[in-house]
């Protein structure tokens, strides 16, 4: 097969078709896709699976078990806020989780909607990711209220005092874009399980896992007609859950945006938001999906292509944040406001300008690098990268929130800021938390759309066959996806 | 010494490929039958309109749960903050001209109303879940999931009868045909 080829049986002049990566190396089949998935969790776990899960269990048990304990059995002042900062640092690892959530969706949603089909080999984690990051986000608002027993005020139920929720707040709105992204995404990553969830059932033999899996599955066939509606209803929670993936930190953003604050009251802050947000989950997925295709041996379907990918839309998004960064420092400049000036003077000359410059290390130059395919192509920088900008997006939520609040509009209460242990504790307790539900999300969930990455196969296509002696030939077997192949061949 | 009585489900052939069941489908088609189906391990393109299926209508069920959600969180905003509790917040009025502000909650309700009927609306037009099946007693079924395709005709379809629909999907190329038992 040649790189590019001449479509010889066409009028005209003759282009060159230029070769497509193919999505699945190696001509992998069916079955051996099925195989290799399923063996993830059907195999014992290796080694280094259980040098990961026994560390991030006990960091989970301890950070967030015992922080959270020791929190409600002693009361919210454990996190030291007797500081103008309040809940900053809570609030810092709330926006950082909630953040991290979105390049899933985005993954599974605005790229689906895009027919980016390179996105089948990630999805699933991915989506599995923003339901993780999202439980890990949910703490920190849970329990900043302080008596978490009360937390039920923030749902909108009659209560005797007569009292209502203010409907005209980012607050609340936070808290309806949260659960609510919460439960689609649940709902999503569900529905898009089911038909490998019975795949593992078929392969199942008679027995406790065979019920669990067969009740999860649904009692799915895998028919035409139960497909025809599923893809349906793929299709309808893609284009539901892209609108709501840019409004949940749109709305976050709205939080410190509606406010008066210097530093936070700027219209820059939603779109600047999201694509930070997008930023920071791709650094994630990257962070954990190479490790795993190590391990389980998934190079030929989480491909360099699929790396490469990631890393120019890390490369975009870091850009874009960069953008906004210095957006934000040139109107402070122009727009002559004194106070707003004074906010951005003290993030770039302040006390706290070690965080300032960290974010802007991490976030805006690390990234670079990625102009150069040498840079793209090697998993030890690929690496490097992604960690520098998961480190460097806390830094930036660090930077918007802290620093802004230890410096507000009465000079007394500037004041520096450190957290408490319990605070640190905590945070650290998340990542274990996270880290935990990841791991058992390869032990016990298929890792890798198993019917959406047969469907990117070529001899997926129901034409297939056909095309075989075609005489556009070279077109068909060059091109990737189905949807070309109907296109090329209603040309030739 | 027990005899159990079975009930014929249909027949279930295999077809080696996805372009074979999809030119199998539409012979099943114009044969006529209508209580059938094809089984494959992934979505196959353009399948729908060889087996005649039409497009299917949860978009419609969304658009009713969707609105639903707009209208929920409206009049939870509009009767708590104007009727109810009418409360002075940032200078923001306590009347009808303050439905801007509610524009944020409003949307993210029409987006999780819709994702529930999406969710339910599903489940209940693909006739699931269910915990069992006749086809789950085929020796080969399991593969359907795997990198089998199949094609099922139940028996209750008006056009089945034993002989002549063994040899219609002999003819159009199905292999390993195996008729269907649930124990009854």
């Amino acid at each position: 097969m040649a790189t590019a080829t001449e479509t010889s049986q066409r009028q005209g002049p003759k282009l060159p078709v230029l070769k497509r990566e193919k999505l699945i190396l190696n001509g992998r089949s069916y079955h051996w896709i099925t195989e290799r998935i399923c063996g993830v969790l059907e195999n014992r776990q290796p080694f280094l699976w259980w040098l990961l899960f026994v560390p991030s269990a006990i960091i989970a048990a301890i950070g967030v078990g015992g922080g959270l304990f020791h929190l409600v059995s002693t009361g919210v002042g454990v996190w030291g806020n007797t500081n103008r900062v309040m809940w900053g640092w809570p609030i810092v690892n709330f926006v950082f989780w909630i953040g991290i959530g979105h390049a899933g969706t985005l993954i599974s949603a605005i790229l689906f909607l895009t027919r980016q089909n390179w996105r089948t080999s990630i999805n699933r984690a991915a989506e599995a990711m923003t339901i993780f990051a999202v439980m890990c986000a949910g703490i920190f608002p849970a329990f900043h209220v302080g008596r978490v027993w009360m937390v039920w005020f923030l749902a909108p139920i009659p209560n005797a005092n007569g009292i209502w929720q203010n409907f005209k707040s980012p607050l609340l709105w936070d808290v309806f874009a949260v659960s609510t992204y919460f439960t689609v995404s649940l709902i999503f990553w569900y529905l898009g399980m089911v038909p490998d969830l019975a795949t593992i059932r078929d392969r199942c033999k008679p027995g406790l896992r065979k019920i669990l899996y067969g009740l999860f599955s649904l009692g799915w066939r895998g028919g035409n007609r139960q497909w025809s509606h599923y893809e349906m209803a793929y299709l309808l929670l893609a284009a539901l859950s892209t609108p709501l993936v840019l409004s949940v930190h749109s709305v976050v953003s709205f939080d410190f945006a509606t406010s008066v604050v210097p530093g936070w009251h700027t219209t820059i802050f939603p779109p600047y938001f999201v694509a930070g947000a997008i930023f920071g989950g791709f650094a994630m997925v990257l962070t954990i999906m190479i490790p795993a295709r190590f391990i389980y041996g998934l190079q030929d379907m989480i491909t360099m292509k699929h790396i490469d990918n990631m890393a120019k839309i890390i490369l975009l998004t870091g850009t874009i944040v960069g953008y906004a960064y210095l957006m934000e420092l040139f109107v402070a400049f122009y727009s002559g406001a004194k106070f707003e000036m004074e906010a951005f003077k003290y993030r770039i000359a302040g006390p706290f300008n070690w965080a300032y410059f960290w974010m802007m290390g991490l976030n805006v130059l690390s990234p670079q690098i990625f102009w150069f395919k040498k840079c793209r192509e090697n998993l030890w920088v690929v690496m490097a990268v992604a960690m520098c900008v998961n480190c460097g997006m806390w830094f930036e939520r660090f930077v918007i929130i802290v620093t802004t609040l230890s410096r507000m509009w009465l000079p007394g209460d500037w004041k520096y800021f450190s957290p408490s242990g319990q605070d640190q504790f905590l945070f650290v307790g998340t990542i274990g938390m996270f880290l935990t539900l990841f791991l058992l999300f390869l032990r016990f969930l298929p890792c890798i759309n198993i019917a959406e990455v047969k469907w990117t196969l070529l001899e997926s296509d129901p034409h297939f066959d056909d095309h075989h002696d075609h005489p556009d030939h070279g077109v068909t077997e060059e091109a990737a996806y189905q949807h070309e192949i109907h296109a090329s061949s209603a040309k030739g | 010494m027990s005899t159990t009585r079975k009930r014929v489900y249909g027949y279930l052939a295999e077809f080696k490929s996805a372009s074979a069941l999809y030119k199998a489908a539409e012979k099943v088609r114009d044969a006529g039958f209508s209580k059938w189906d094809c089984h494959s391990p992934y979505p196959i393109h353009g399948l729908d309109s060889a087996m005649g299926l039409k497009r299917s209508i949860l978009p419609w069920l969304v658009f009713f749960g969707g609105s639903t959600g707009t209208l929920t969180a409206f009049s939870l905003a509009y009767g708590t903050q104007v009727l109810l509790y009418p409360t002075v917040v940032q200078a923001k009025p306590v009347n009808i001209f303050t439905v801007p502000a509610f524009f944020p909650v409003m949307f993210e309700l029409t987006i999780l109303f819709s994702g529930f009927t999406v969710l339910f609306g599903l489940l209940a037009l693909m006739k699931l879940p269910r915990f069992n099946h006749p086809l789950f007693a085929s020796k080969q079924f399991h593969r359907a999931t795997d990198d089998a395709f199949f094609i099922a005709i139940e028996a209750r379809d008006p056009k089945f009868s034993p002989e002549a629909t063994k040899a219609l999907l002999e003819n159009i190329g199905g292999t390993n045909i195996e008729l269907v038992e649930e124990e009854d």
